[in-house]
């Protein structure tokens, strides 16, 4: 590789996060460490009734007995569980605020600052946010005009008080909190999260959206959304996630569930901006998230689309169980990892009903001294008739330092499955970069276009408002003097 | 203005002599072509001039527009009229040609000090471009260079050096893997564009191409540097009895 190359290289590996600001405002937060006493005080913060308290209690006895999953291609120390705050919450959020003028103004500022402004007249047309910091929901716009077509959009919280059938049926029910130590840890301190309900033949006129904030230091954020669409309906949802610049780490374990009934159809996108760490892989967000989508009814859909370029350490799998008769699942998946990111990602889909199809397209981008797997695994179960499913996962290297992985799993109890699996790992190459600087394009502006270019097939998956915010991400991302 | 003089250049890869003692001169709105066996630089001398950087420039001098051109990067050469149209067009999946020339335009006209384009006017103007070299609108949405055929390809550089309007244009060996048809399209939009403002240097192999785009000089090359010179009969003769009496 010449100079000029590597050190434009080195240049992109010293990106600077625009999002690390810190918000200077008091916040509440009980002592450091889990135990019953936490979750009685997150469960008494949230005024949830006695079968919610239970539900967690009975999580964390899980929790207490299960062990962190090993079995990743990360390197991070083991995680002290006891040295965390399980909740923060501005002060004087006892109730959430009814509207904007009770929020506090460093708050909405905050959310000015990220691009993110609450204000419905200023809010981007046809975009309804939830605003979550640190363990509380904010702000929800737009709520009125969606309660008129019986959406439901409201934090998780409010849900357990306003909807508790919803709740009580669904939640957990495509994550068992015992499924992984991660799962039960979510179930058991969750905080904040948004949950949605879209009535038999509504389709949601907006994208829903969801913003999460990471302030407090020493924090966790434990992240639950629940999303349900009825039968025949559709939504579009997506998912913002920004936390300060800090040289400690932090924890961020979501879990998102998600249910299609019969002919409905969910589009979650994500794009993924926790604080990365620094040049030298100090600090940043670790961010373990299970994610997994039921395809209860017959012909339902779910597509996962996630650009993935912040955190630490990644450890996520948006997964679809396509338990009726001629569903569909997608994962579309970019994932970014520059100087010391580690990221081990990609999806699971569990064929079992008949027909059922899937379609897995994952775009893994390594820069700096970064290591970046996929992993996915693909099953087909006795009755999954005719099923079948297409996988595609390019790699694409910049630089000599950085490594990418490619583990799938495929499983198949059926004979008359079909699977088909492509994969690819290349280099951006000089010969590329040669052309398109004859052409008069500079280092950067090349590399730029040829990432871009390599993530595009799942790129122009995402709503077209994110879609433009999400390719210059992508470049901000692999760039140091840009934006 | 020296257009473009090239003076004793001598150039290396990996150690081995290329270019030895290269000596051209070139004034504005001459057409030059260098002819030559295989493995005698011509190739070498194309994208020295383009500033690749795999070839160590040991001595010599370059002069375009009057400026040092060794002293430039790439890009920087690019910017300021060099236009090289590729032996081998390289492969660019997901990049579409819009942007990536777009972007190209504007960062000439920038360096020019020239108002850059907007989307709209350029698009008509590569819409415009386009048709003339027969160029479908459909292959106009397909990545850049990603499974064109040979004449595709060719068409695609005839068609960037259109939009991007240089001064001097290299075509590197442009004739290789052309069929009689794919030839004369290429050169036709070639021809098009020469005027008396532009300058050509034309590396070829074979006689062919000169039939469609008269050149002003012939020269042979062996051995990393011009042995003779003359006008287009000089190709007549090499087509005949080949290098062996240069």
């Amino acid at each position: 590789m010449d100079t000029e190359t590597s050190q434009t290289l080195d240049k992109y590996a010293q990106d600077k996060y625009k999002y690390g600001f810190v918000t200077e405002i008091d916040s509440e937060k009980p002592k450091k460490g889990l135990d019953e006493k936490i979750i009685k005080f997150i469960s008494n913060k949230k005024k949830e009734p006695e079968w919610m308290l239970n539900w967690r209690l009975n999580c964390y006895k899980k929790w207490l007995k299960m062990n962190d999953p090993q079995w990743a291609n990360l390197k991070f120390p083991k995680i002290d569980y006891q040295d965390i705050y399980y909740y923060s919450a501005p002060k004087g959020f006892e109730k959430k605020p009814k509207d904007l003028s009770e929020v506090d103004p460093k708050l909405i500022e905050t959310y000015n600052k990220l691009g993110i402004p609450l204000e419905e007249q200023k809010v981007l047309a046809g975009v309804a946010v939830d605003a979550v910091f640190d363990s509380v929901s904010v702000a929800t716009t737009y709520k009125g005009e969606l309660e008129k077509l019986g959406i439901v959009f409201c934090s998780i919280s409010e849900a357990i008080q306003t909807h508790p059938e919803l709740v009580k049926k669904y939640l957990g029910s495509v994550i068992p909190p015992g499924d992984h130590s991660f799962s039960a840890l979510n179930s058991a301190v969750f905080t904040d999260g948004s949950f949605v309900y879209i009535p038999e033949n509504v389709k949601c006129p907006m994208e829903l959206s969801t913003y999460f904030r990471i302030n407090a230091e020493e924090t966790g954020q434990f992240e639950r959304t629940l999303i349900i669409a009825d039968k025949g309906s559709y939504v579009s949802y997506l998912e913002g996630c920004t936390a300060p610049q800090r040289d400690t780490n932090q924890l961020h374990a979501a879990n998102v569930e998600l249910i299609a009934l019969e002919n409905a159809e969910i589009k979650y996108s994500t794009v993924q901006n926790w604080y990365p760490g620094d040049e030298d892989g100090k600090g940043g967000i670790y961010n373990f998230v299970t994610k997994r989508g039921l395809c209860k009814g017959k012909n339902s859909k779910i597509s996962w689309t996630q650009v993935e370029t912040g955190s630490a350490v990644t450890w996520k799998y948006p997964s679809c169980i396509l338990k009726g008769d001629n569903s569909i699942g997608e994962f579309y998946s970019v994932a970014i990892t520059n100087n010391f990111q580690q990221a081990d990602t990609g999806t699971k889909m569990t064929h079992i009903g008949k027909n059922t199809r899937s379609k897995i397209i994952s775009k893994g981008i390594s820069l700096g001294n970064s290591q970046n797997t996929y992993r996915g695994n693909v099953s087909f179960l006795r009755k999954a008739d005719k099923a079948r499913n297409y996988t595609q996962c390019d790699s694409l290297l910049v630089g000599n330092k950085c490594g990418a992985h490619t583990i799938p799993y495929i499983d198949s109890k059926n004979n008359s499955a079909i699977v088909e699996h492509e994969a690819s790992t290349s280099k951006i190459n000089e010969d590329q970069l040669y052309y398109c600087r004859q052409r008069g394009l500079t280092h950067e502006e090349a590399v730029s276009l040829i990432v871009n270019g390599f993530c595009k097939q799942v790129l122009q998956e995402l709503p077209m408002e994110f879609a433009v915010e999400a390719q210059k991400l992508v470049s901000i991302s692999l760039e140091g003097s840009v934006g | 203005m020296i257009f473009l003089n090239i003076n004793n250049l001598n150039v290396s890869i990996e150690g081995k002599k290329i270019l030895n003692d290269f000596n051209i001169s070139i004034n504005e709105g001459e057409v030059h072509a260098i002819m030559g066996p295989n493995g005698c630089g011509k190739s070498t001398l194309a994208n020295v001039l383009a500033g690749n950087e795999e070839y160590e420039v040991n001595s010599g001098k370059v002069i375009f527009k009057n400026q040092d051109l060794l002293d430039l990067n790439i890009e920087e050469r690019a910017q300021k009229g060099l236009f090289l149209a590729f032996q081998y067009p390289v492969e660019i999946p997901g990049v579409n040609i819009t942007p990536f020339l777009h972007a190209s335009i504007n960062s000439k006209l920038k360096n020019e000090k020239k108002p850059e384009l907007d989307n709209l006017s350029f698009a008509k103007l590569l819409r415009k471009n386009a048709e003339e070299l027969g160029i479908s609108t459909d292959m106009l949405k397909r990545s850049i260079n990603t499974g064109f055929s040979g004449g595709e390809k060719k068409r695609y550089e005839i068609l960037q050096m259109s939009i991007l309007n240089p001064e001097l244009t290299i075509f590197d060996e442009t004739d290789s893997g052309l069929d009689v048809d794919a030839l004369r399209i290429v050169t036709e939009g070639i021809n098009r564009f020469k005027n008396p403002k532009k300058s050509f240097l034309i590396i070829t192999h074979y006689q062919k191409l000169l039939d469609y785009i008269r050149p002003d000089y012939v020269h042979v090359m062996r051995n990393g540097k011009i042995v003779k010179s003359g006008d287009i009969s000089l190709a007549t003769e090499i087509e005949a009895s080949g290098y062996q009496n240069f």
